[in-house]
């Protein structure tokens, strides 16, 4: 148990995806200027992540590994995610409209998303087990979901602060984005 | 490599299987409209709908939540194509404008330099954001970062301004502002905005009957800014360059420079840009909502009629006027006469407001070619009486009704109406040598001022009372003394004698000396007993006022239960409604004060306009919430105002007297621009200025 703990602490702070792997950053800049669409990322990212965790290891462990094809292994996991997205789309819109209505929007944006193909990577070539993939991939979602907020707050104030025109809109952005970094650079020792 | 492409397939085949099977076992019944009306929105996905995302909008559209015209990004041409799948008519909904509302505001108590982070959330954080007034900007540009579209920036006086074309009304800059000072309305909200007791509104614009935003108007001539002053103006009331001609200013009477030094000559400030407008060649453009498709039909298109429809017309109901007369206008049209008021220039004004898409039906009178049940019938949503005050009243003596004796209403227009050629075949009233007029109003002075003109010899006016309860205006008597006219005060006619024909021949009147102040605060006047005095006359007009003409009430169905009241005007539930007591008719302007004035028919038809928009959009009709009615703001009211240098008010331009009582030419000129401009700034901007006298 304390092992996954640590495994948590280290996918949300130390190998924060987005601040410490710099992976995702399309959303990342993209939908963190306001709150409100930062937090309905997060989720649905939360959601997809998991998912796509636990098919892909299933899919790689169980298929690539064993038919010795590991080089498919990138363009068989783009495919399967985005299946997967659609599938789920059309599954929520069914069963659970309520968080459809919720995360809608955001589903088809994560199809392409790096982070989720990053992650479902990582715990390829770290050869996780299966709970340990399930808690890494959700993991690294909680930690995307809360660089983003964060960077959304702040991103909000500056928006209302007085930003030299050569730096204004993404260039103050990407120059917040690399002080998080660095303050999350902090957690580098803790596990 | 065999492996590789068997797997690549198997995977590709079994996700696509996977995902049909789903899409039948998931299947949602989605409306074919949702897709075709995404399609018409912006694809922006930024919510200024109010919905998350275009999708959810076009869902909403097609649950019939939201109208055509959801999309704040799309424009007017994306309406019309969500409204071509939806088998509907745009419109309904208004666009959203950003407005600025700060009108400058109370003196401070501190004034400091700010050095802290420019942002205006942190300054009113910090200090309650009192720069120089309690309630003012801080100038700090919050609203400029948060708008997405560039429509908002700082003007010279460091007040954001908002560029209309480009805003959106999607309202980030009034959440951006800490102060609440910037605001998202809809045109609607703005035209029928009337004054509240906590607005900050100068004295001469709480008084105004029409409540134009006097000051403002006046600083925007200061600048230069003609054209954004015309504007003003029109907000509040459309008939300008009438209203700049014949309006007896009763701002004037409240202006503050008034207190220490002459009041501020605005009417004319009013007829110089109305002017300037008018001679420029080219109409100011005048923007109206989408069209609602409720119908309105107006009663009558005096000032009352004109205003209403013009206001409703730009909320976008669809308007027609019914006239008896055979043009539009009015009592400013057949009462009020051409030296006064050139017909040419009221016919520009009028065209205007038809120009915006106002239907005009003239030569139909309510009572005799049609009544409220087939306009009723006819579909109109509702109906709104402007029908003045046309019948005189008579004088009760004998012998009034001789050859050689007219009523002033009747004696004007049947001359306005010859004189416009509406009535060729009608013969003209023949002008007597000796004429007196009986009465002291508006009415009376156009009638001695019209006899002078044409050519009688003599002309005198009789009234009971003295010149100073003259209920004329006051520029009126002065010219009627120019020109001539002989005053009989403090005398009351009691016999009209006639000759053998039947011809007016003499008139007999009673002197009088004042007694006690009446109602009215006007002191009465009572007869001297034994004081009967015989004046020679051949011709005699009565004008001692008038009434509405409410015949039509008796022998109309279904406005058989009109409310009238014992002055014959119509009554409505509430002043600050004007509904009557048949919910879908409302009436202001004479028909509902009684004989009263311009501007008081204008601001009622504004009103009422307010009244008919509540109604037809399903509103419960209310007076306006903290509504300054009639009344002042008793703190706005200064008895002395310091630190003020007289400066003379300029004074108006005539033409000579020998020269105008030759024709009917317009008497009254109009001021240069640099006299304008040195008028404009005598004013003091009254509520308008944050200013602390001690520090600057
Ligand atoms: C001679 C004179 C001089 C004046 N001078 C001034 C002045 O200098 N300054 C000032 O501010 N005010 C002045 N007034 C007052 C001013 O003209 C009126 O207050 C103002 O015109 C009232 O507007 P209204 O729309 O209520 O009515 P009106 O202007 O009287 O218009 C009513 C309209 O309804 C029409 N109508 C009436 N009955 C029917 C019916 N049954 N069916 C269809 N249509 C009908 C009439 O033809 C008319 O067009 C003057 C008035 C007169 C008579
Ligand atoms: S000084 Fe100007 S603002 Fe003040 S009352 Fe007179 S006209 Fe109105």
């Amino acid at each position: 148990m304390g092992d996954y703990i640590v495994l948590a602490i280290s996918c949300i702070f130390v190998n924060n995806i987005l601040l410490g792997q710099f992976l995702g950053n399309c959303p990342f800049l993209g939908t963190s200027k306001k709150m409100e669409t930062a937090v309905g990322m997060a989720m649905a990212v939360v959601f997809v992540l998991v998912m796509a965790g636990v098919i892909t290891w299933i899919l790689n462990t169980y298929f690539l590994v064993p038919f010795g094809i590991e080089y498919l292994r990138t363009i068989g996991f783009i495919l399967v995610i985005a299946a997967l997205v659609q599938f789920v789309e059309m599954f929520l819109k069914k069963s659970i409209p309520a968080l459809y209505a919720g995360l809608g929007i955001f589903l088809p944006l994560i199809t392409t998303n790096c982070a989720v193909m990053g992650v479902c990577l990582i715990n390829v070539n770290e050869e996780y087990t299966f709970i340990q993939a399930l808690v890494t991939s959700f993991s690294y979602a909680v930690g995307f979901g809360l660089a983003l907020i964060l960077f959304a707050g702040v991103r909000e104030r500056i928006l209302l602060a007085r930003v030299p025109k050569p730096l204004q809109d993404t260039s103050i952005g990407l120059v917040t984005a690399g002080m998080l970094a660095l303050v999350f650079y902090a957690f580098k020792g803790m596990v | 490599m065999v492996e590789a492409i068997l797997f690549m397939l198997g995977l590709g085949a079994a996700s696509g299987a996977i995902l049909s099977a789903a899409s039948k076992v998931f299947y949602v019944y989605e409306d074919p409209r949702i897709a075709e009306v995404e399609n018409c929105l912006a694809g922006a996905n930024c919510g200024g709908c109010g919905y998350a995302g275009c999708s959810a909008a076009a869902v909403a559209v097609v649950a019939g939540e939201a109208p055509p015209s959801v999309c704040i990004v799309a424009g007017a041409e994306s309406a019309a194509n969500v409204a071509a799948v939806m088998g509907m008519e745009a419109g309904a909904a208004e666009p959203l404008r950003s407005y600025n509302l700060c009108r400058g505001g109370e003196r401070a108590d501190d004034k400091y330099q700010y050095m802290g982070i420019n942002s205006c959330r942190a300054l009113s954080m910090l200090y309650g954001g009192k720069r120089e007034c309690e309630i003012g900007c801080l100038g700090m540009g919050d609203c400029v970062k948060a708008c997405q579209f560039d429509a908002i920036a700082l003007g010279e006086d460091g007040f954001p301004v908002i560029d209309e074309l480009k805003c959106v009304g999607c309202g980030a800059c009034a959440e951006a502002c800490p102060k609440n000072i910037l605001e998202v309305k809809k045109m609607s909200d703005k035209l029928l905005h009337f004054n509240q007791q906590d607005d900050r509104i100068a004295p001469c614009t709480q008084t105004c009957p029409a409540q134009i935003d006097i000051p403002k108007y006046i600083e925007q001539i200061r600048k230069g800014d003609y054209e954004g002053a015309v504007n003003t103006i029109r907000e509040r009331n459309p008939l300008l360059l009438a209203c700049g001609r014949v309006c007896p200013h009763p701002c004037e009477d409240y202006c503050r420079r008034g207190i220490e030094d002459e009041a501020v000559s605005i009417n004319q400030l009013k007829r110089f840009v109305a002017d300037y407008e008018m001679n420029s060649g080219k109409r100011l453009p005048i923007s109206c909502a989408p069209d609602t498709g409720k119908k309105v039909a107006i009663v009558g298109a005096g000032p009352a009629g004109l205003s209403c429809a013009f206001f409703l017309r730009r909320l976008g109901h669809s308007v027609t006027i019914f006239e008896m007369m055979p043009k539009l206008g009015g009592m400013i049209r057949y009462g009020i006469p051409e030296y006064r008021l050139p017909k040419e220039v009221l016919q520009w004004e009028i065209d205007g407001i038809l120009k915006l898409g106002v239907d005009a039906h003239t030569n139909v009178k309510l009572g005799r070619d049609f009544e409220l049940g087939s306009l009723v019938a006819a579909g109109y949503d509702a109906v709104f009486m402007g029908i003045g005050a046309w019948k005189d009243y008579d004088l009760g003596v004998e012998g009034e009704n001789l050859n050689g004796c007219y009523t002033g209403i009747n004696f004007l227009t049947r001359f306005a109406k010859k004189q416009q050629g509406d009535a060729p075949l009608e013969e003209a009233i023949p002008i007597g040598d000796k004429c007196v007029v009986i009465g002291g109003g508006n009415t009376a002075i156009d009638c001695v001022r019209t006899l002078v003109r044409l050519g009688a010899k003599e002309v005198s006016i009789v009234y009971r009372r003295t010149r100073n309860e003259m209920p004329a205006n006051m520029v009126e008597i002065e010219a009627a003394e120019h020109e001539g006219i002989k005053f009989h005060f403090l005398a009351a006619p009691t016999k009209v004698i006639g000759d053998e024909n039947g011809h007016v021949k003499q008139l007999e009147y009673l002197k009088m000396e004042l007694g006690e102040p009446d109602a009215s605060g006007r002191r009465r006047p009572v007869p001297i007993a034994g004081s009967e005095t015989l004046m020679d006359i051949d011709m005699l007009i009565t004008a001692i006022g008038q009434g509405p003409d409410t015949a039509f009430v008796k022998d109309g169905k279904r406005l058989d239960d009109l409310k009238i009241t014992k002055w014959s005007t119509i009554d409505a539930l509430n002043p600050e409604t004007l509904q009557t007591n048949i919910p879908y008719v409302f009436a202001a302007g004479d028909a509902y004060t009684g004989a009263s004035l311009v501007v008081e028919a204008i601001g009622g038809g504004r009103r009422a306009a307010r009244s008919i928009h509540l109604y037809l959009t399903g509103q419960e009709v209310t007076a306006p919430p903290k509504s300054l009615y009639k009344e002042h703001i008793p703190e706005s009211i200064f008895e002395s105002v310091e630190g003020i240098t007289p400066k003379a008010r300029t004074p108006m331009p005539e033409l000579p007297v020998e020269e105008r009582i030759q024709s009917f030419v317009e008497s009254d000129l109009v001021i240069t621009e640099e006299d304008a401009i040195y008028e404009a700034n005598r004013c003091l901007n009254c509520c308008r200025t944050c200013y602390d006298k001690d520090v600057a």
